[in-house]
């Protein structure tokens, strides 16, 4: 049976503030090229996340610091960000995890800057869009006469790890591929070409392997596996992307 | 041509060079090794049709594979649609350069013109 105990005293349960160095990449491409690192001292508790260190920055040191964020709680996939060199989530990465006193913070790679950590998504979202992220099919449930389109839990998982998918695009900032080829689809819209191929609901499987077998999508993925390595969602975009070369291969139907 | 098309040629073409450069280097073993690079050996190859037709398709897989892999690569390096139609064309150039003048060498070789 479990015992649950009050704590002795005061003293022996109180963690004392301990305090890191929090650099912070600082550039706003719109004034000039410069690219400065700003340094600021943080207190923090065991449960300090990078995101809240950011935020104690802005609220009592310097709000002019330049950062997305939105849900805090991994969901939204907002505030993506290269911390000690390894894309991750701001909301979702402890300072305490990290192991050490200073904690450098810069925008992800292969994103255009806005200014700060704040980096643009337009790339991202449409290369998303390009790959028709969404069922294609003729008919649809709500046209009378038809039924709801039945999909067997075996069915689901198929896709359904694929399906977790945010968009923070923390796997196209480690994708080697997408640091030369600019105009690469990038793992993230690979995995989401792989994730409504293989939905039994969908037809436009010919449609969307058109796009991807390009000289510039599906092929020119290496896999090298960093975008599965960073992903904080667990969506495997490596795995997708050999799953949907299958499809052009023959392997898979 | 669809690049689903082309890398599976680009595939096949490593796979099939793979298994004819390994006979290509097993043909060295059925002497010593010295004597298969002696002058006369080494033209008697080419003049037995069957060993010279392998070094020719050896040298098609080879030329195709390696100019597409370059190919490839230089596409990542840098985008632009004049940049990769010049790519695109130059390594089919290149490679039919390469096989014709590999061509030449194993077809004199084995008409016994030196």
């Amino acid at each position: 049976m479990a015992t649950v105990s009050v704590p002795k005293s005061s003293e022996e349960t109180t963690t004392q503030p301990s305090t890191i160095t929090l650099r912070i990449k600082r550039s706003n491409p719109s004034e000039s090229t410069e690219k400065t690192f700003s340094e600021f001292q943080v207190p923090v508790q065991k449960w300090t996340t990078v995101l809240e260190a950011i935020l104690y920055v802005k609220q009592n040191l310097d709000h002019s610091v330049g950062v997305r964020y939105s849900c805090r709680q991994a969901s939204c996939g907002s505030c993506g960000m290269k911390i000690n060199g390894k894309p991750a989530l701001a909301c979702y990465t402890k300072l305490s995890e990290l192991g050490t006193s200073i904690v450098t913070v810069e925008p992800m790679n292969n994103f255009p800057i806005i200014r700060d950590l704040a980096v643009n998504f337009e790339q991202l979202i449409s290369n998303h869009k390009k790959i028709k992220p969404f069922i294609v099919r003729e008919d649809s449930e709500i046209t009378p006469g038809t039924k709801e389109f039945i999909q067997k839990p075996e069915d689901l998982e198929k896709f359904l790890q694929f399906s977790y998918c945010i968009k923070c695009g923390l796997c196209n900032s480690a994708c080697p591929t997408m640091a030369t080829d600019t105009s690469f689809l990038g793992p993230q819209a690979l995995a989401q070409a792989f994730r409504y191929t293989a939905d039994n609901r969908d037809q436009g499987k010919d449609e969307r392997l058109k796009i991807v077998d390009d000289s510039h999508g599906i092929w020119r993925c290496h896999f090298a596996g960093s975008c599965s390595h960073v992903c904080p969602k667990g969506v495997d975009p490596a795995m997708a992307i050999q799953l949907l070369r299958g499809y052009l291969l023959g392997f898979r139907k | 041509m669809r690049e689903s098309i082309i890398m599976k040629i680009h595939y096949g073409t490593a796979l099939g060079a793979v298994v004819l450069v390994a006979v290509h280097i097993l043909m060295r073993l059925s002497q010593k090794y010295s004597d298969s690079l002696q002058y006369q050996n080494v033209l008697a190859n080419y003049h037995f049709l069957p060993y010279a037709l392998m070094l020719e398709v050896v040298l098609i897989l080879l030329s195709v594979h390696g100019f597409n892999g370059l190919r490839v690569i230089l596409l990542e390096l840098k985008q632009g649609a004049t940049y990769e139609r010049a790519i695109n064309y130059g390594s089919i150039a290149a490679m039919a350069a390469l096989v014709a003048y590999g061509s030449r060498t194993i077809l004199m070789a084995g008409m016994g013109v030196s």
